[in-house]
């Protein structure tokens, strides 16, 4: 077993195994930081930046940034806070997100955090990008107008033999992440649907089955999202 | 001098429209339009999308009877996922889109006749317009005003109970429906504490059948001869002749009761129906093929309905749709005033298949979802609260939908508004000086008795203000009115 550690989240002191990542500590102690791209299971790569903590005055990604004895983390004060709802505003004006007719509406996560966060009216111009959908793949649609480009289909997707079915193509502001498309003809239903399941927003959808669970029984109907680590 | 009338906005139906009203050198009515000034295009948007995406976002067109555009899609997509043309869901699947849809038909309809209408007549056409109004109505008969807001949310309460809520839910999916009715929710619809309950909803119903009938035994001539002329009458019946919003075939009938479009397959609707453009409104006209567009067009919405099914298939309304045949010696019926009248026969008929539905077990089973052989092409048809809906989808191999066409029930109209605001116009304007309030407001009731829904024809938003506009013969504006 590692050794048990303490730091402080918000004043509270908190133990944590060495090696735990501020995230996972501040999980297992039931206190919530705001995740996207981080997935349990693949490794963290801080790239969507909701996390954002502020220890010694410095702005730091809680998924990547290991737990240390003694460490002091501002988490739930009015300025990260502010911070986090800004990266959700940026998320949702540089794409198209129309929530009332996404299949995703209710157990997408963007949402819930724009829920949690209250966003209202972003701050910022929409840019509405000109996205396509690439409906090509049997079992899945890609619809990039949705997608926040968290690589979490990319680390997550993948066959026995651990070729993975989505990879990023271009770079700046053209980067978009797209089926290997011969990798796709292989895609069974429940790679399918681990797929969609994985994806934060509504980007990927498995085809033909939408809507399908009630209103009032989605994921995020009656819990904000973070709820279920908080004590 | 000759001059133009406008009247922007049309006040008290949904979305935005203005009435032209041209008068000669006499001050005759010469000609008079019913213009649609809003366009959105949902039909090139919904272009590229997943196909099962099209009963929720076609929806959004409306928010007052979203839940026709909802099972409309559904059931063009029903045909995609090879669940058949009409009878091929399971029966819960059927049976709850029943429900849905007779809920919405009962708080669209309670929503235009208690809210929109009732203050006409209450007040009178000429009323003072600050009371002619719902709050008017609440000052006045709070009863009234309790029944119809009581009633509206029933029917809201149970689209919420079907379709997860009361505007824009989720709750048909090609080939069936997302959730069956529990009997807890099926308790609370069926015998929920006073006024919140089948029975009530039925017990009044009737009275407000009564309220409309008093009325017309008061104002028999006005009513019958206001904005009345003879038309073709167009909705889908049950293939037995009976009436029936959910589901049938396609039948039209001449202003004799002469069958002129014989019990047709809706997935077939295009072979029948054309649409004309014209300049000057965003809506356009459709018409029977057959005929011609001057002879082919048609009305829909309650009176039709009521012009072209053989019988009701409940009891009380029944009832009230053999007096309401009788009262023309069974021949088609063409005054625009009487579209109240067979509202609320058919507000009569929802509660009563609500009532019934909500006995049914069939509510309570698991099954909810049908599939078979995907095909390329559905068409949706339905009886929305204003008239006849359709809802035609075609598919690449992608799933991605390719076409949409939406002819919209009030967009049907388009052509007996025109006629009704012509013939009101001249009724009320032929040879005045002067454009009074009351006049505006006799044609604002011509084209409320259709309950038009002009977002939804024009696939747009908006607010439905009128606007009228006095032009003479030079086309120079010498008058004009907004409301």
């Amino acid at each position: 077993m590692n050794k048990t550690i303490k730091l402080k989240i918000d004043g509270k002191v908190i133990p944590a195994e060495e090696g735990q990542t501020i995230v996972q500590a501040a999980h297992s102690n039931g206190i919530y930081i705001p995740t996207l791209c981080n997935f349990e299971g693949a490794k963290p790569k801080g790239c969507c930046r909701m996390c954002t903590i502020k220890i010694n005055n410095r702005y730091m990604t809680a998924c990547t940034t290991p737990a240390a004895d003694g460490m002091e983390v501002e988490n739930n004060t009015a300025e990260i806070n502010d911070i986090r709802k800004s990266i959700i505003e940026l998320l949702f004006v540089s794409g198209n997100h129309f929530c009332p007719s996404c299949e995703k509406s209710g157990n997408c996560e963007l949402q819930a955090l724009a829920y949690r966060y209250e966003m209202m009216v972003p701050r910022f111009p929409y840019t509405f990008p000109q996205k396509g959908v690439d409906a090509k793949s049997p079992k899945i649609v890609k619809d990039q107008n949705r997608c926040i480009s968290c690589k979490r289909c990319i680390k997550t997707i993948e066959d026995e033999q651990g070729r993975k079915y989505f990879a990023f193509k271009d770079r700046g502001y053209k980067l978009e992440v797209v089926i290997d498309e011969e990798m796709a003809k292989t895609m069974t239903d429940e790679i399918a649907q681990l797929a969609m399941d994985n994806c934060p927003v509504g980007s990927i959808l498995k085809k033909e089955i939408g809507y399908n669970e009630p209103i009032g029984t989605r994921k995020y109907d009656k819990k904000p999202i973070g709820s279920e680590f908080e004590v | 001098m000759p001059k133009k009338i406008t009247i922007e906005p049309v006040t008290r139906v949904e979305g935005h429209g203005k009435v032209t009203i041209m008068l000669d050198d006499f001050g005759n009515v010469r000609d008079s339009r019913l213009h649609i000034v809003e366009f959105r295009g949902f039909e090139r948007f919904v272009q590229g999308r997943p196909y099962w995406e099209a009963p929720v976002l076609v929806q959004r067109l409306c928010g007052i009877c979203p839940v026709s555009h909802h099972l409309a899609a559904a059931k063009a997509l029903d045909v995609i996922v090879g669940a058949g043309t009409g009878h091929g869901l399971t029966a819960v699947g059927e049976k709850m889109r029943r429900l849905m849809h007779y809920g919405q038909f009962f708080q669209s309809h309670v929503l235009h006749f208690f809210h929109l209408s009732s203050p006409d007549f209450l007040f009178g056409i000429d009323g003072d317009p600050a009371l002619r109004n719902i709050i008017g109505v609440a000052m006045n008969n709070r009863d009234l005003a309790v029944q119809g807001v009581m009633m509206r949310k029933y029917g809201q309460e149970i689209i919420r109970l079907t379709a997860g809520k009361k505007i824009h839910g989720t709750g048909a999916i090609p080939g069936g429906i997302n959730k069956n009715l529990s009997i807890a929710e099926r308790d609370e619809l069926l015998s929920g504490p006073d006024p919140l309950n089948a029975d009530k909803m039925v017990e009044w119903s009737e009275a407000a059948l009564d309220f409309f009938k008093d009325y017309h035994k008061n104002n028999q001539s006005m009513v019958d001869n206001f904005a009345a002329y003879p038309s073709n009458h167009l909705s889908i019946v049950r293939e037995d002749g009976a009436f029936d919003i959910y589901n049938g075939v396609l039948r039209a009938v001449d202003n004799e009761g002469n069958i002129i479009l014989h019990d047709v397959d809706c997935q077939d609707y295009n072979k029948y129906i054309e649409e004309e453009v014209k300049s000057w409104s965003y809506m356009k006209f459709p018409y029977l093929k057959e005929l011609g567009p001057e002879k082919g067009w048609y009305r829909v919405g309650p009176l039709a309905r009521l012009n072209v099914c053989d019988f009701m298939p409940t009891p009380l309304a029944q009832k009230e749709f053999e007096e309401f045949k009788a009262y023309t010696s069974g021949k088609p019926n063409g005054m625009s005033l009487h579209y109240h009248w067979a509202r609320l026969i058919e507000v009569l008929h929802c509660a009563e298949m609500i009532r019934d539905l909500l006995k049914d077990p069939d509510l309570q089973n698991d099954d909810l979802v049908v599939k078979g052989e995907k095909r390329y092409k559905g068409v949706g048809v339905i009886e929305a609260p204003r008239g006849t809906l359709f809802h035609h989808y075609e598919i690449n191999n992608d799933d991605q939908i390719t076409l949409a066409n939406l002819i919209v029930s009030t967009t049907n109209n388009n052509q007996p508004m025109n006629s009704a605001v012509n013939l009101t116009a001249k009724s009320f304007m032929n040879g005045q000086a002067e454009i009074t309030e009351p006049m505006m407001n006799a044609v604002e009731v011509a084209i409320r008795a259709y309950d038009p829904c002009l977002s939804c024809a024009t696939h747009a938003l908006g607010k439905m203000p009128l606007e009228m506009t006095l032009v003479n013969a030079n086309n120079e504006i010498i008058d004009k009115k907004n409301k």
